[in-house]
């Protein structure tokens, strides 16, 4: 299992004090710019982790409440194909049920190894260059 | 409307009678060691980030085993058990929405949330709109959410102790309601968000532990052979192999399945969008600690969950259904009692002991749930409305932490009251009710929010209001409030909406309304707020860990 490890994010560079009067209560210390920001948001490389992040979690989520869904119609208007006995006292909707458990066991892992691998390393070199920029 | 208090089980109350200085020595050591760790996380709360957020320094694994302890409530440990024992697999759907509603979690919420917000719900939501409109729905959604949810653990506290200490009246009843608002209020006011998270960690220890004994204990009857457990149970409910299928509680007719229908998707779409769920995300510094601390919980929730498979089916097996009804209508208490049965049975010392063990566990989920969601309600009034709406964002911290002191307290007697008339309704039902208002006030907003570049402000109140007002109205007018069986209000009839869970019609009502608000509305969107809020979100810039001293 996964151990905890110390957020590495500490840095020395937290001076800046907090929003002045009148600013937005935003969370944390503001740094860069609004214009920093728009002109990150239009960058190739951030256009990019959005792409990855996006086309791997929207399409999941479809997926996996379609599944949903879909076990609970099954649920409602197929009694006799849940009802069906697979093993012993075992039928159709129990095996479903329980194969709720492992798709959403095995999503969170998915999801999770792609952060891991895809996400937070784009992620933290646009935090790193815009932190260090301001 | 006095309730046909359900006669107690004899044997239940000669168990407890005999033991009941066990029973009251078990609820008072937890609450005692509790408020031992309240006092001292009250020492450590001095900032209004303590207060909110616990300064924002749990590890993922912590705050992964919190939100066990926040999610996993009287609603499933009681609720479901109770559901399944009566309606067989029927009561299996709720543990199933319950564990994959977190995948809305994890991959949509938990880490934008914690990137771009820093105390409550309001934050994001309100991060590109016009400040004090958006705060004052945020806060307005969030304690009208977290006061159902109060609601139906208030009414499980009412159930437990009346079946443990065979108090009948209304007048006791409601005293333990009183005295479980008393000490979420003391939790609150003192420990604030770094006393209630050890609460959750200690008492989600507690609860899997005890589920995994009784488990256990059940299994071992019937040689670890689930397949002769469900037969049993089959049996023994006198529905035969029905039980075992879906359709036994919503099976009956086209409404039913429609009000299943409904159900399911409340389920999976409401615990995303629960504050007392989303602030727990602001107590590590990191999105990368969020994401591990929904990897945790779903671990922790999923094998809790698989387990009120066997305790479900297991009391359906070992006691009648009769003797379950007896005890309470809608079945909250088939997990205590089942754990009288395995422990040897009524008049045995063991059953006695593990009666109260498995009841002090339900007593300290209970207390630990109160306390996360009279956090989260207290914080967004004092942040949200107090701070940002009355004060316009120049309150000093001082002034916020009294503030959210006070809502504390405002919340407490106000659930206290609200607990006392709920006391007969199954506990997971009246969850599932917080599960739609959340799914179709908070949800909706929270994705356009952070994934729509053209919502506005107008969008945003559509979607907050619409989903709030629509399903409260809905959930008034059901059967769950007049003119069903286990009806909040006895011998009136005004209810017009069939269905018991208004998610069918008030989620997509929510989302719609987001959207046309959004198209109708005037003025632009802002541009430059969204580019701060998306950019913030993927990549966590400037989320400097809420840490000030």
């Amino acid at each position: 299992m996964a151990t905890e490890a110390v957020p590495p994010q500490r840095k020395a560079t937290e001076t800046a004090p907090g929003p002045g009067p009148g600013s937005d209560p935003g969370p944390g210390p503001a740094r860069p710019t609004t214009e920093q920001f728009v002109e990150v948001q239009q960058s190739e490389e951030f256009g990019e982790l959005r792409r990855t992040y996006r086309s791997f979690a929207f399409p999941l989520t479809v997926a996996f409440i379609t599944w949903y869904l879909l076990y609970v119609l099954l649920s409602n208007y197929a009694g006799d194909f849940m009802g069906t006995r697979l093993f012993g006292n075992i039928n159709v909707a129990l095996v479903l049920g329980l194969g709720q458990f492992a798709t959403t066991f095995l999503i969170a892992w998915l999801y999770s190894r792609h952060a891991a691998l895809r996400l937070d390393p784009k992620g933290e070199a646009i935090k790193a260059r815009m932190e260090g920029d301001a | 409307m006095s309730t046909p208090a359900a006669p107690l089980l004899l044997a239940a109350g000669d168990a407890t009678t005999e033991h009941r200085p066990l029973i009251i020595g078990l609820f008072a050591a937890f609450v005692i060691a509790t408020l031992a760790i309240t006092v001292w996380a009250g020492r450590q709360t001095r900032s209004t980030a303590d207060f909110y957020a616990g300064g924002g320094q749990f590890t993922g694994f912590q705050n992964g085993l919190a939100i066990s302890g926040d999610y996993m409530s009287a609603a499933s440990f009681l609720g479901i058990s109770g559901a399944i024992a009566l309606f067989g697999y029927d009561g299996f759907l709720y543990s199933i929405g319950f564990l994959v509603a977190w995948l809305v979690a994890l991959l949509l919420v938990a880490e934008p949330l914690r990137n771009s917000g820093r105390f409550t719900m309001g934050d994001v939501l309100a991060y590109r709109m016009r400040q004090r409109p958006v705060r004052t729905a945020a806060g307005t959604s969030t304690i009208v959410v977290s006061i159902f949810y109060l609601l139906a653990q208030m009414a499980g506290a009412g159930v437990l102790v009346s079946l443990l200490l065979g108090i009948k009246s209304d007048g006791g009843k409601i005293a333990i309601v009183a005295l479980v608002g008393v000490l979420m209020i003391v939790y609150v006011t003192i420990g604030g968000m770094k006393g209630t998270t050890w609460v959750q960690m200690v008492k989600a220890v507690l609860l899997i532990v005890g589920t995994l004994l009784i488990t256990f204990l059940i299994l071992l009857k019937f040689d670890f052979n689930l397949s002769s457990l469900l037969g049993a149970a089959a049996d023994n409910s006198g529905a035969g192999a029905a039980f075992l299928e879906p359709g036994l509680k919503y099976g009956v007719s086209a409404t039913s399945k429609l009000d299943f229908l409904s159900l399911g998707i409340a389920l999976v779409l409401g615990t995303a969008g629960l504050p007392h769920i989303l602030i727990r995300f602001y107590t590590v510094p990191t999105a990368k600690a969020a994401r591990k601390s929904v990897n945790w919980a779903i671990g922790i929730i999923g094998a809790f969950y698989l387990m009120t498979i066997v305790l479900g089916f297991g009391a359906a097996a070992l006691l009648s259904s009769k003797t379950i009804r007896e005890s309470n209508p809608s079945g909250n208490t088939a997990a205590p009692l089942t754990a009288l049965e395995v422990g040897g049975g009524a008049g045995s010392t063991g059953g006695a002991i593990l009666l109260a063990v498995i009841s002090a566990v339900a007593f300290a989920t209970i207390l630990a749930v109160v306390a996360g969601l009279t956090l989260a309600s207290s914080s967004s009034f004092a942040h949200d409305i107090y701070a940002n709406v009355i004060k316009r964002g120049k309150a000093t911290e001082k002034q916020e932490m009294r503030a959210a002191r006070l809502a504390t307290v405002l919340v407490g007697v106000v659930s206290i009251g609200l607990g006392a008339l709920a006391r007969d309704l199954n506990v997971a039902g009246l969850v599932a009710l917080a599960f739609a208002v959340a799914a179709s006030a908070n949800l909706p907003t929270i994705l356009y929010s952070l994934f729509w570049k053209r919502f506005t402000t107008q969008g945003a109140l559509w979607s907050i209001y619409g989903g709030l007002v629509s399903s409260v109205v809905l959930v008034l007018f059901s059967p769950v409030v007049s003119g069903g069986k286990n009806s909040m209000f006895k011998g009136v009839d005004f209810h017009w909406f069939p269905l018991e869970n208004p998610g069918l019609v008030s989620i997509p009502l929510g989302f719609l309304l987001g959207w046309l608000g959004s198209l109708l509305s005037k003025e632009e969107p802002d541009r430059g707020k969204y580019a701060e809020l998306e950019v913030k979100s993927l990549t966590g810039v400037g989320t400097a860990a809420a840490v000030e001293h």
